[in-house]
């Protein structure tokens, strides 16, 4: 693998077959009665978040410990921005520290190619801007592997909030990576320009996206990333574009029900969707832990094959 | 003091010479212009070597020279020292300083500045209204009796109609233009890049081209209702270029400029070779290749009047941040002569009478200025260019004050010789052989 993770679009996909099959080992770590192995004993991870995150950065922490690293948290957005440090300074700080490797949350799209340009740390990008979110599309990847034999032809629908969306653009290059039928849906007004070109299917029509889905994931209404009016209101979205029971029932039989979290109930998914029995969502936070030990393990891996060479 | 210009191709558009002719300079003014002049006693002879152009100064009808109010990015002294080892012998620069160049005061102030620096010629644009606010005009007669040659509110396009029109209306009593930034700012939004597939593919806000041509056409119609002359500035999208197409076809005053990284660059440098290198970031936006391809298009076809930089320097600093929380804007001057004859002269996109016409001929009379011409009696504004020079490309070695360019590096065939303001030879690149002075 590469220096950095800093998105899906940088890895082949026989790297993303080997993040996957690493994760199966991982997981099996955590169901260990001593959830812990020396594997990056010794080595220093700073996770440096400039964004509110309970799941993705508790996710990271507990996998950096189970693998004996390190770990510093760093909550930037309460400290050094509001006294004017820039992320190019934060970042040269933080450096000087030498630690091995930097996860990096930021608001800004492409934050994390910036400290990538200046770090000898290895970067992963824990989510930048509107861009990607690697992991997080590893950790589906990994949740869907584990429900549906294999990944080519399988009909993915991702819903939502396209425009906005990270969590879109990573799975969207890796389930096209793997060869799997992607459909996008979401109001016209939240459909990035040009996305089709990442070899989706783009349709408005929820039920068209969903008609024999093997996997439908939800993407959540971003309020926050929202400047002006994009639907008339929440109540119409759930009509237009939210997950029902109903909706549901056009997928296939054996369908499985993602969200990347956090999910708003009643605005983007009906809470019995999200709690029924299709629903693995639960099971993508759990297999998060342990897609993020592989990453972890593998950049570092690659850090000791540098040094033997 | 007398000296003659020997040899070299002179290309002098406004007054029909394009071949070999010698100049004969007397002070600050040309005496001659004509085949095999004499050299008299008293007359010091430069010889200019086969191959290399003598042309009417270079003019630059678009630049930031952050003075007063940003002497960290540039000032009117190192902006003049670009400028003219750019070749440019004049510049007019844009009233977003601060304060803002919307008084006599501050207009006198950069003239005194430009004086002191004695490099180019500086030609202040006043604002269109106070503070460039957008609610009242400002005092436009005055401004234009300290020295301004046009009005402006670039960088915040004049947001209402009414404005605009009276902007227009005003103005026609002075013959000055009103230069617009055309930008519907709610369509632009916190826009950060073109609104296309390279910004959704990086997750980067994007600035539709409409947002450009919504404003070009409503200004084209103003000027129409107004008989107003307008000059649309930095145009980047190809719905503008026909704005303005269809303007002069229906009898606008309307003319355009465009800028050598809207004909030379797409937004497929957002994402390489540099991913997210905020010296891709520019307002307007670079845009596809479609339009790209169109300015090439307008500048072959005579739709665009001239070639201007927006030379917008930043501090390293100041650029040196996320993406989206970078200014907007790139140096200019320095690297544009190499951009038109690597791009359009040695692709054959455009004649070299045609390329001068664009860099000195139209800003001079679209801004009714002198120059542009090298008729006998003019000011000796000259600049010696030498066509097949290979440049690479130093941001560091620019006199800029600040190094904010996308082509650093780059390999370009073209570039100046030597650049002479008022008979003062002010620039001379020692990469080319030249004795002069």
């Amino acid at each position: 693998m590469k220096k950095d993770l800093l998105g899906i679009a940088d890895l082949t996909p026989e790297e993303i077959y080997l993040v996957l099959e690493t994760a199966e080992a991982m997981r099996e770590i955590g169901q260990r009665p001593i959830k812990k192995v020396p594997t990056l004993r010794g080595k220093t991870v700073v996770n440096l978040f400039y964004e509110p995150s309970t799941r993705t950065r508790t996710s990271f922490e507990i996998a950096e410990k189970r693998l004996s690293a390190d770990t510093l948290n760093v909550a930037v957005a309460a400290s050094s921005v509001l006294k004017g440090e820039t992320l190019a300074d934060t970042a040269r700080n933080i450096e000087a520290m030498s630690p091995d490797m930097i996860v990096l949350r930021h608001s800004s799209s492409g934050a994390c190619h910036l400290l990538s340009r200046i770090c000898k740390s290895r970067i992963i990008n824990a989510g930048d801007g509107m861009h990607e979110h690697p992991t997080q599309a590893l950790l589906d990847a990994f949740t869907i592997k584990e429900h549906k034999p294999r990944f080519e032809g399988l009909k993915v629908a991702i819903v939502g909030d396209l425009a906005h969306s990270r969590v879109l653009r990573s799975n969207a290059l890796l389930l096209t990576k793997l060869h799997a039928d992607v459909w996008v849906s979401g109001p016209p007004t939240l459909l990035p320009p040009g996305i089709e070109r990442l070899g989706v299917h783009v349709t408005t029509s929820v039920d068209e996206a969903v008609q024999d889905a093997d996997v439908i994931m939800m993407l959540r209404i971003q309020q926050e990333r929202m400047q002006g009016a994009f639907f008339p209101s929440l109540r119409e979205y759930f009509n237009v574009f939210g997950m029902t029971a109903e909706r549901v029932s056009r997928a296939k039989p054996d369908v499985i029900i993602m969200h990347p979290g956090p999910m708003n109930r009643g605005v983007e998914i009906a809470s019995d969707v999200a709690d029924g029995p299709y629903s693995v969502i639960l099971e993508q936070v759990a297999n998060g832990v342990a897609v993020r030990m592989a990453v972890l393990y593998l950049l570092a891996g690659g850090v000791e094959d540098e040094a033997a060479a | 003091m007398k000296r003659l210009l020997k040899g070299g191709r002179l290309v002098d558009p406004a007054n029909g010479r394009d071949g070999v002719f010698d100049v004969l300079i007397d002070g600050d003014r040309i005496a001659r212009v004509g085949r095999d002049l004499p050299v008299e006693s008293g007359v010091t002879l430069v010889e200019i070597p086969s191959g290399v152009i003598v042309c009417p100064g270079l003019i630059d009808m678009h630049v930031h020279l952050r003075e007063p109010g940003q002497e960290h990015k540039e000032t009117v002294a190192t902006g003049t020292a670009a400028a003219v080892a750019g070749g440019f012998t004049a510049v007019a620069c844009m009233p977003n300083t601060n304060p803002v160049n919307d008084n006599a005061g501050v207009t006198q102030y950069m003239l005194k500045k430009a004086a002191d620096a004695n490099l180019a010629r500086v030609y202040p644009i006043g604002a269109v209204s106070r503070g460039q606010r957008g609610e009242q005009l400002a005092d436009i007669a005055e401004l234009k009796q300290a020295g301004c040659v046009a009005i402006t509110d670039d960088g915040r396009p004049v947001a209402t109609a009414l404005l605009m029109r009276r902007a227009l209306e005003y103005t026609s009593m002075f013959n000055m233009p009103v230069i617009e930034h055309c930008e519907d700012q709610t369509l632009k939004g916190d826009g950060v890049a073109h609104e296309g597939y390279q910004a959704s593919s990086l997750g980067l806000r994007g600035i539709p081209a409409e947002a450009e041509s919504i404003m070009a056409f409503r200004d084209i119609s103003l000027a129409s209702l107004t008989g107003g002359a307008l000059h649309i500035a930095h145009m980047s999208a190809r719905q503008t270029l026909e704005a303005v197409r269809f303007g002069k076809a229906h009898g606008a005053r309307v003319t355009c400029e465009v800028t050598p990284h809207h004909f030379v660059l797409t937004d497929e440098m957002l994402a390489a070779p540099v991913a997210y290198d905020t010296n891709t970031k520019m307002n307007p936006p670079l845009r596809e290749a479609a339009d790209r391809d169109a300015m090439l298009q307008g500048l072959a076809d005579g739709s665009v009047d001239a070639i201007a930089t927006d030379h917008a320097p930043h501090a390293a600093d100041e650029k040196h941040v996320e993406f989206d929380q970078a200014p907007f804007g790139i140096t200019g001057l320095e690297t544009a002569v190499s951009l038109c004859f690597d791009r359009l002269i040695h692709r054959g996109v455009l004649t070299l009478s045609r390329l001068i016409g664009l860099l000195s001929v139209n800003p001079a009379k679209i801004l009714n200025v002198p120059g542009g011409s090298l008729a006998e009696g003019a000011p000796a504004d000259i600049t010696i260019l030498a066509p097949d020079l290979m440049v690479t490309v130093s941001a560091a070695r620019m006199r800029s004050k600040s190094k904010n360019t996308p082509f650093d590096g780059w390999d370009l065939r073209g570039g100046v010789a030597a650049t002479i303001v008022g008979g003062r030879l002010v620039y001379r690149n020692e990469q080319v052989d030249l004795t002069i002075w």
